[in-house]
């Protein structure tokens, strides 16, 4: 069986987990196997939006006392299940939650492990993974010699497919409640945005935005386009208030939205790094010769606070927002 | 307290990337070599605990000779001990092996990691350290206090950050954000030339994953450049995205 972990936020299925669990579904085809979807929490109401997206079996790890989140108790949920169900490949999203749990999980099952891929096949019944390395300056296959394989799928990469599953419940044994580490609290910004990581549409301003206060211009395109803002590391560092989460690069966030829109963003190698897998890149730079041009798919030369509200008005006017 | 930072040695982050004619690797030549810059914060944490608690700071790095640069450096900033681990492993479960059959017994308190090393990007050697000690972990944290046997670690998550409690021993895997590394200073270079740094059979186990080829991304299809005013550069955009990428 492929074995696929998936989170859900408010009841609903989280879209990197839709996205992991199609995968699962496109190699199980592949390779004649079977999908699980695994949920683990206090409540795992909408645990059944995983057949949408082929599950044939989701099974349920539910207890009072794993409503908040925690490293060890989650990784002893998520190896009893592959154990249990005689698991070869294990998959998640490459979420927070994916990457702090299923790094722990391989190590419990002597497995291999392959982070934030963008790429997976079978071959001879072994998973293969494609991953991005040095931020994405070359992508590197990796092949295990494990019994059980364990990758978490990069956001946004993978698409999620509908194609209904057989969807059977069945629920697991909880482990005991005893935790090394536990999360005592959430303490989000409450924006109600996506993070920069599962964004379709990001809008990033650089150096050449002179200070904090005129990302509000970004903030406004963003809003127009249904799309989050981010930032270069000069920008987050320069002291305008801008938080360590915004950075998009090397030593920030990797990003792979649809559309990225690069404002007074130079183009350093370490800020291509983070950005350069984007689907769609605009660059807004007044000097013609940025290197951003080069990874550009459209260029625009100019005074992006000349250019920027340009943008938004358009976006405004053709009411690009609502159809995201 | 007893605090064990684990530093990798990475490629600089302006390298420019070649890749080897085994076509499994990048080209060393040229590459100068740097500490991974997470783990400057993970040791910039054990240094300010050192200071503000009082603790014995040991770096350990696994790999060849060449990263007795990265521990020398580590000393001429305040660690006490240095130990270089002898071995070639390049697979994340091997190393994490080698690393917690290391630190097991010695009773550290605290195990300070990166979240990732750049360049394998594999952000997993930190968690799987903490699975094969039985401890707790928090990963890519921004902010981190040390209790009695207990810490506070305040931890990047989608769109935020969530506090984790737990207790000692952990492993804390350091984000940008956790503090602003310091810089060697003369006394602390010369200082550190004097230093022995423990070498050891890095015995790391048979490695579970391998590399079978590496690629250079594909290129990106040429871009064009858009004319006019600002105003016609927007509706040119935003017809080309309609149009041609077909994005809205
Ligand atoms: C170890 C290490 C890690 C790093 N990691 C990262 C990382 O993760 N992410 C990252 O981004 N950087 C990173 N950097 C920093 C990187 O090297 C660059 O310094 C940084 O990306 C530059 O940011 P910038 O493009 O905003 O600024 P600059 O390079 O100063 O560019 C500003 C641009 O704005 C343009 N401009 C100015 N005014 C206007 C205007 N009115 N209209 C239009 N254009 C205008 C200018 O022409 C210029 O091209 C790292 C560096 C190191 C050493
Ligand atoms: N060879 C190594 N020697 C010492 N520490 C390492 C080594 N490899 C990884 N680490 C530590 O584990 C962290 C995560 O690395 P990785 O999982 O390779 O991305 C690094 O930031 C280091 O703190």
């Amino acid at each position: 069986m492929i074995l696929v972990f998936c989170e859900l936020k408010d009841g609903k299925l989280r879209k990197p987990s839709a996205e992991a669990l199609s995968e699962g579904r496109r190699l199980a085809d592949a390779s004649g196997s079977k999908v699980g979807a695994l949920f683990v929490g206090a409540s795992t109401a909408g645990a059944a939006d995983a057949t949408k997206y082929g599950a044939d079996v989701i099974l349920t790890c539910e207890a009072a006392h794993l409503a908040s989140y925690s490293s060890d108790a989650f990784a002893t949920a998520i190896a009893d299940a592959v154990k249990s169900k005689s698991a070869t490949v294990l998959l998640g999203g490459a979420t927070a939650m994916g990457k702090d749990a299923l790094p722990r999980v391989a190590a419990r099952l002597g497995a291999g492990y392959s982070g934030d891929v963008t790429g997976l096949s079978m071959v001879e019944g072994k998973l293969q993974a494609l991953r991005p390395v040095y931020a994405g300056k070359a992508f590197a296959t990796t092949s295990f010699s494990s019994e059980v394989q364990v990758a978490t799928t990069r956001p946004n990469v993978f698409e999620a497919v509908e194609k209904p599953g057989a969807g059977v419940m069945e629920s697991l044994p909880a482990p005991a409640g005893d935790f090394k580490a536990i999360v005592k609290e959430i303490l989000a910004k409450g924006t109600g945005k996506p993070d920069l990581t599962e964004a379709n549409v990001i809008v990033s301003g650089g150096r050449g935005m002179k200070n904090g206060e005129n990302f509000a211009i970004l903030e406004e395109l963003a809003d127009a386009l249904g799309g989050v803002v981010g930032a270069s590391r000069a920008a987050v560092d320069a002291g305008w208030g801008l938080s360590h989460g915004m950075q998009v690069g090397q030593t920030g966030k990797v990003v792979s939205p649809t559309l990225y829109i690069a404002c007074g963003i130079s183009g350093a190698i370490q800020h291509l790094a983070g950005m350069s897998g984007s689907k769609y890149i605009v660059a807004i730079n007044k000097d013609p010769e940025a290197p951003i041009f080069k990874l550009a798919s459209y260029g625009i030369v100019g005074d992006l606070f000349e250019v920027v509200p340009e943008l938004t008005k358009a976006a405004k006017a053709l009411g690009i927002g609502a159809h995201h | 307290m007893k605090i064990l930072v684990a530093l990798k040695q990475v490629p600089d982050t302006e390298t420019k990337i070649k890749l080897s004619a085994d076509g499994r690797s990048i080209d060393p030549t040229d590459v100068k070599w740097i500490t991974s810059p997470y783990d400057e914060y993970a040791l910039e944490e054990a240094l300010r605990l050192k200071e503000s608690k009082g603790a014995e700071v040991t770096v350990v790095s696994l790999g060849g000779d060449s990263v007795k640069d990265v521990l020398r450096n580590a000393l001429a900033l305040g660690a006490d001990h240095a130990v270089l681990l002898k071995s070639d492993a390049s697979d994340p479960l091997a190393i994490a092996s080698a690393l917690a059959a290391f630190a097991k017994d010695k009773g550290f308190d605290l195990i300070m990691a990166g979240n990732k090393g750049i360049g394998g990007d594999n952000a997993s050697v930190g968690p799987m350290i903490a699975e094969l000690l039985g401890i707790a972990q928090a990963n890519v944290v921004v902010k981190l206090e040390i209790g009695e046997g207990t810490f506070r670690a305040e931890r990047e998550i989608e769109g935020g950050t969530e506090m984790v409690e737990g207790s000692l021993p952990a492993v804390i895997t350091a984000q940008k954000g956790l503090n602003e590394p310091r810089y060697a200073s003369l006394k602390g270079i010369m200082g550190a030339k004097k230093k022995t740094i423990e070498e050891l059979d890095g015995a790391a186990p048979a490695g579970v994953t391998s590399v079978l080829n590496m690629v250079m991304p594909p290129a990106r299809p040429e871009g064009r450049k858009l004319m006019g005013d600002a105003a016609q550069q927007a509706a040119d955009l935003f017809s080309a995205l309609k149009d041609e990428a077909k994005i809205f």
